[in-house]
């Protein structure tokens, strides 16, 4: 009864096109954003805000980067660490050689470089697709790791590989709180999730989706295959550039090649899986589900153990929180395959019958 | 069915609250000194973290056992971080709060993690130890006020060895060929520099080969170690690099003991799974093994007596690790007893306070054998412009069932090498805006 379109009339396109068109969406995403841009940076903690709040907005951007590729495009990728990593370093590397670039100006050209690397590895999904695209995707990731380690010069001749990234200043405003990084990268995000999501809804979105579901049908009606595959791997391994300097410069200050592996890129899918195959809104569900239960049954299990008297040591602890998160993962699974979105979508249906469903 | 949807509302406001209660930090202690221990104890090198934090907790419930740090209870959390980086920072973030009023040096045994922390520790005055390992040129306090890699880094360690083998060769190494077989990240690629600079100094040949991680094939690395014939192998392993590192030299027959492996590559863990193929097998080590340090034993039968030990498997006492993890926690405490002789005894220490000590420890021989702890660490001596303290290291040998030590404590090059970590330091307080510290003026000052 509170979520229903009845009488909500659209007189014009444009108000028929809009990304919400249901009244209620537009105050709950409104609402949403006040709590993100004012309500929490009022209250948080700063553990908040560097342990949670900062790397899943990092990781739902690099999610969506993989979403675009894989959810709409269609083409499984399992390289988003890499291409991560080729932000932070490329970001890293504007900065540290190039007097007085702006921070947002080096994002920027890390996500461009990352998206020519991008289109580099894209090119076997013209010939190859499903699984064996995937082990394409793979060589990146160990081919890029490799070369960061490789050559010196691309970690600025760091005698160990690490780099470590200078602070972010925008127009002489230094992001040095947790607070005011944290809305740096809540903007940033939010920006490219909002241009992800119109993007989707234009004729290159649908392009994208048309080559996921049969791409010989895609081609005889005139979509030229090359052309949008390439462009599909260029956006997403954009976002994954943009996240991945984010991380190097919001997140760790501190980055080395091994540290995106190919644990990070299976990560990165499963957080589209989980949280919803080809949905703007699953990649966030996504990372919060991957990020925040580890975290959250880590800090929750050792309570409950000495609630109930058990003698786990620290080790017990972190063996039954893995197998925890794998059940779970595997309940959301089988109980929802189409991820979190899904399950959000489902509830929408029934909201706007309740209470009466017939 | 309003009924209905106020008892909805109230169960999520609760799961929120529930949420956000868990989420939080925990509450403060009391004036107790606050060790956090990003730690592991699973994960690829769980195995080493069980060990070496094992020893460290022993000692602080040994130290609690004995009436705390000059009458101040010790306090200690574990967080698990996998040797994660991400995890690390989380732990880091998650124990910040309760730490903020007297941290003791945290202890993270992991270079990545350390990394990471390096300017977060900085930024709220907390002190970060790394011993034998993380961000070398810290050695340099006046850029890295917070940050100590104590005992010795390994850039000494690699110039210790090769003063070892000189020593060995009748004091030249000239027209020598030593191949640097290395862990191919951060921490394998530290020493070249070092040796770099010894290999012009010394006038040997340095070949580099690098062993992708983990390193469980290594065939055409010793097929190359065998075409170039080397001297000598120094070995920066890791983990299960190393035991096969040992087993294919076996198998193409390269002699045992003309390998050096680095501290990390000198535990029991790195040489019992390789089996005989280790039997000659050297490597640096700052702390002996085994239960005969009168420290250790004292630990054994009091903690392990009073049925508070760490260790669920009791055969790790007194193995290099956790021997190691021991004196890392000894170091700590008597930096904080350092702080405390400056800012009043019987006192918890602020972070700050902390750092003092750990800038201004001078731990002797003497004061070793008080602690019982002799053979467990060399001198350390650390000021402003020397982090490291030390810079010593033994060699040991494995003669197929123990360790056993072949040296003295022998010093890397320092005036070789010290100057590579303040060239290095400038570089990154220019990169990073960091204005130096005087060390000169402040020891004046003193």
């Amino acid at each position: 009864m509170f979520y229903r379109e009845t009488g909500q009339f659209k007189t014009t396109y444009a108000a028929d096109q809009q990304i919400f068109p249901i009244r209620q969406d537009r105050i709950g995403i409104l609402l949403l954003l006040a709590v993100a841009f004012v309500g929490i940076p009022l209250f948080a903690s700063e553990y908040w805000f560097t342990a949670i709040l900062v790397p899943f907005l990092i990781f739902a951007l690099a999610a969506l980067g993989l979403n675009i590729l894989t959810g709409y495009a269609g083409q499984l990728s399992l390289g988003s660490a890499a291409f991560m990593a080729v932000g932070a370093y490329a970001a890293y590397n504007f900065q540290v050689r190039v007097e007085g670039m702006p921070v947002l100006v080096s994002f920027l050209l890390a996500g461009l470089t990352s998206a020519a690397v991008g289109i580099l590895f894209g090119l076997p999904s013209l010939r190859i697709k499903g699984f064996y695209l995937a082990v394409a995707t793979l060589a990146a990731q160990f081919f890029i790791v490799w070369c960061l380690t490789k050559f010196p010069y691309l970690s600025n001749d760091s005698s160990s590989g690490v780099i470590s990234v200078p602070g972010v200043t925008i127009l002489g405003f230094a992001f040095d709180t947790p607070r005011s990084n944290y809305l740096l990268v809540l903007s940033l995000v939010l920006l490219l999730a909002l241009a992800a999501k119109n993007l989707v809804r234009s004729s290159t979105g649908r392009a994208w989706m048309a080559v996921r579901d049969m791409d010989v049908a895609a081609e005889v009606i005139g979509i030229r295959l090359m052309h949008t595959k390439l462009l599909a791997f260029a956006v997403s391994s954009f976002y994954c550039g943009v996240a991945g300097a984010l991380y190097a410069f919001c997140y760790l200050g501190s980055v080395e090649p091994d540290g995106f592996s190919l644990d990070m890129s299976f990560k990165i899918l499963f957080m589209i899986i989980v949280g919803g195959v080809g949905s703007i809104l699953g990649s966030f569900l996504g990372a919060a589900f991957i990020l925040l239960l580890p975290i959250f049954l880590d800090i929750s299990l050792p309570a409950v153990a000495s609630l109930l008297h058990l003698p786990f040591d620290n080790a017990t602890v972190s063996h039954i929180q893995l197998m925890v998160f794998g059940a779970l993962i595997m309940f959301f699974l089988v109980v929802e395959p189409h991820g979190l979105a899904r399950l959000w979508q489902i509830a929408k249906e029934k909201l706007r019958l309740w209470p009466f469903p017939h | 069915m309003f009924k209905k949807s106020r008892q909805f509302a109230i169960a999520v406001a609760a799961s929120a609250a529930c949420l956000a209660g868990a989420f939080s930090a925990p509450a403060q202690a009391a004036d107790d000194q606050y060790f956090m221990l990003p730690d592991y104890r699973v994960g690829p090198y769980g195995a080493n973290g069980q060990a070496f934090y094992g020893g460290f907790i022993d000692y602080l419930t040994y130290v609690n056992m004995k009436g705390g740090i000059d009458g101040v209870p010790v306090a200690w959390d574990e967080c698990e971080t996998e040797y994660n980086n991400a995890k690390g920072v989380e732990c880091y973030e998650r124990l910040k709060s309760k730490a903020k009023n007297f941290a003791a040096p945290i202890h993270t045994m992991s270079t990545g993690i350390s990394y990471a922390l390096v300017d977060k520790t900085a930024a709220d005055k907390m002190p970060l130890a790394m011993m034998g390992y993380g961000l070398t040129m810290a050695v340099d306090g006046s850029v890295f006020p917070y940050a100590f890699p104590l005992v010795t880094t390994y850039q000494m360690q690699a110039s210790a060895i090769i003063k070892f083998l000189k020593d060995k060769n009748g004091g030249s190494l000239a027209g020598k060929k030593i191949v640097f077989l290395y862990h191919d990240s951060a921490y394998g690629k530290e020493p070249i520099i070092a040796l770099e600079a010894e290999s012009r100094l010394n006038k040997f040949e340095l070949v580099q080969i690098p062993v992708a991680h983990p390193g469980n094939e290594q065939g055409a690395q010793w097929q190359r170690i065998r075409q170039e014939k080397p001297d000598y192998v120094i070995m920066w392993g890791w983990g299960v690099m190393n035991m096969t590192a040992l087993k294919t030299a076996q198998k193409m027959g390269f002699p045992r003991d003309k390998m050096i492996g680095s501290w990390w590559a000198g535990s029991e863990e790195d040489v019992i799974p390789a089996g005989d193929a280790a039997k000659g097998y050297m490597s640096a080590t700052w702390n002996v093994s085994g239960t005969n340090v009168p420290l250790i034993a004292d630990i054994e039968k009091t903690v392990y007596g009073a049925g508070k030990g760490n260790l669920s498997d009791k055969s790790k006492l007194g193995t290099i690790l956790y021997n190691r993890g021991v004196s890392a926690a000894v170091l700590s405490v008597e930096a904080i007893r350092t702080a405390q002789a400056k800012y009043g005894k019987g006192k918890a220490m602020t972070g700050e306070q902390v750092r003092w000590g750990l800038e201004n420890l001078n731990l002797t021989d003497a004061r070793l054998k008080t602690l019982g702890a002799t053979g467990l660490l060399p001198e350390v001596k650390t000021s402003c412009d020397n982090h490291e303290g030390s810079g010593k290291v033994k060699i040991q040998q494995w003669d197929g069932a123990k360790w056993v030590l072949v040296s003295d404590w022998i010093e890397g090059n320092k005036a070789l090498i010290h100057p590579l970590f303040q060239a290095d330091a400038k570089k990154y307080a220019k990169e990073k805006g960091i204005t130096p510290r005087d060390c000169a003026a402040e020891a004046k000052k003193k």
